[in-house]
């Protein structure tokens, strides 16, 4: 043990990044060329979003919950929608189950599209970056089309959505679904096919099956390992009940499921094609109906006041699952208690055992490989000054923590 | 050596370009100078993007209509919306975020979306940033 201490070489990467454009620090260990250890650091992007959300109200809540996410907007937006929604007891009408769906996939499309150009720009191919980002613009359009903005769509309300999709739109979108229907193949060939691609993804950051399984990975960088897990299927929110959907793992194609960054491309690729079907199925089966549930929305504002109650929204983000809790009470306009876990969060763990044994010139891909957003998942870490120890807490400490936190609001009156 | 990135290499001179173009061709030395030449019409500039048709731009307020029900400010995310003494409300078009909850909520149709989007301007509380100031 003393003699590894003497040979190995301590450094860090990040905030600043090479491979991420977010402020994000992992610490590594290296033995020559090879790492031995590698500390996910995060807490330079901390916003404190969820505390500025529980002094507002709920309806103030939704354009800043977009906000969580620049990619992912629509998530976030659909999971707090849906949490309050379940404090609330109002359930959202057929029609803007549809729409929403449709929404979702749009933005899987995109934010996969947009993760292949990063992944090729991380090992060397900036002109795939600009090629998978142009093509990027075509789905951008369509978003901005149907919501009106291109990026924090504000398309969610309580009990519905206040943009409809009418069969005027159906041309464009089938119009761009046909667009990325033929450059699919051209994709898959430059991701799949490409010899030097190949080598620079096949066998690197590899994430085992029981890794993955232990360290509760999710979405499509756990789905890679063959592991079966995706809530559109396990626990069907908005429409995807009345779809007939499988899991999206590399044996179903013929391929090992080995969990490197190859599969993680593939299982990517191979998500654009089944969300293309996805919307094609919610156009033709589309409801007829009222796009929102609580059309007067003065009422609904009432109704917001008055009620207590506490919800879950959860979803399949394009990065994984991700959760809201929202609490609200009685007698008070804010939203009580609002908790958010990003998909990142539960990804960042499955970083050490992917880096291990892995070369220097690696690590920029692997850090991208799970489409991490630092800006979703970040947390507060407590420093003191004098010293410049940083605090970790055990389990047992953070229980007593929360039994006091408890009690505290206990004591402030609130029932 | 015919190879799939001299194909595309040369298609792409020959298709539409995937990014906007500028106002001008050529970055003018002096934007006065530039800023006059287009007034008389003799500089001429590439039209700004084209816009679909229910973009969230810039918003109109109609005082005249307005009742003071004081919605639109109890939803407004950015608090981009001041109410004033005349029980009317004042926009603030630099805080804005364009989520359109007002425009939503009003029960007079006070609020509608434009479809202009070019809001730069020198000085954030210029008279044209404001709203009913």
């Amino acid at each position: 043990m003393k003699e590894k201490e003497e040979t190995t070489y301590e450094v860090p990467i990040g905030p600043i990044h090479p491979a991420l454009k977010e402020p994000f620090l992992i610490k590594f260990k290296l033995d020559g060329e090879e790492i031995v250890d590698a500390e996910a650091r995060p807490g330079m992007n901390h916003r404190g979003i969820e505390f500025m959300g529980m002094h507002r109200n709920p309806m103030k809540v939704i354009p800043l919950s977009e906000r969580i996410c620049g990619i992912c907007s629509i998530v976030h937006q659909h999971m707090f929608t849906t949490a309050t929604e379940h404090a609330l007891g109002i359930e959202p009408t057929n029609r803007a189950r549809y729409i929403r769906t449709i929404m979702c996939e749009l933005e899987r499309i995109h934010s996969h599209i947009l993760w292949a150009g990063v992944a090729a720009h991380e090992i060397g191919f900036d002109t795939h970056l600009h090629f998978t980002w142009k093509i990027r613009e075509k789905v951008m359009d369509l978003l901005e089309y149907i919501a009106g903005n291109r990026v924090n769509y504000s398309m969610w309300t309580f009990g519905g959505v206040r943009r409809d999709i009418t069969s005027d739109m159906y041309p464009k979108v089938f119009e761009t679904l046909k667009y990325y229907e033929d450059l699919y193949e051209k994709l898959e060939d430059i991701f799949l096919d490409d010899p030097s691609i190949k080598m620079r993804t096949q066998d690197v950051g590899v994430l085992t099956k029981e890794d993955a399984l232990a360290l509760c990975g999710v979405g499509p960088t756990v789905r890679a390992s063959g592991v079966k897990k995706d809530v559109r299927i396990d626990q069907p929110y908005a429409a995807y009940g009345d779809l007939d959907l499988d899991y999206v793992i590399p044996s179903r194609y013929g391929f090992e499921n080995k969990g490197d960054v190859f599969s993680k491309t593939l299982v990517r690729l191979k998500e654009l094609l089944q969300s293309i079907e996805i919307i094609k199925t919610c156009v033709e089966q589309m409801p007829e109906g009222e796009m929102t549930s609580e059309p007067k929305k003065a009422a609904l504002f009432n109704k917001l006041e008055k009620r207590s109650g506490e919800g879950i929204g959860r979803i399949e983000a394009p990065r994984g699952e991700a959760i809201h809790y929202v609490r609200l009470v009685e007698g008070r306009s804010d939203i009580d208690c609002w908790k958010i876990r990003a998909s990142t969060y539960n990804n960042l763990a499955t970083y050490r055992p992917m880096f291990m044994g892995e070369q220097i010139a690696d690590i920029p891909i692997i850090a991208a490989c799970i489409d991490p957003c630092i800006g979703c998942m970040d947390r507060a870490e407590i420093i003191d000054v004098d010293s410049g120890e940083v605090e970790t807490y055990t389990k047992e400490e953070l229980h007593e923590l929360s039994v006091k936190k408890t009690e505290r609001i206990k004591n402030r009156g609130i029932k | 050596m015919p190879t799939q990135t001299i194909y595309t290499l040369i298609k792409q001179l020959f298709t539409k370009k995937a990014t906007n173009p500028f106002p001008v061709k050529y970055a003018p030395e002096n934007m006065h100078d530039a800023a006059e030449l287009i007034e008389k019409g003799e500089l001429e500039i590439n039209p700004p993007v084209k816009v679909p048709p229910n973009l969230r731009g810039k918003l109109e307020y109609d005082k005249e209509s307005c009742i003071g029900c004081q919605l639109c400010v109890k939803v407004c995310p950015s608090e981009a919306l001041i109410f004033k003494e005349d029980r009317t409300v004042r926009h603030h078009i630099n805080r804005c975020t364009f989520c359109g909850q007002c425009v939503d909520i009003c029960p007079t149709n006070s609020f509608d979306f434009t479809d202009e989007f070019l809001m730069a301007g020198p000085r954030k509380l210029n008279d044209d940033l404001i709203l009913n100031p």
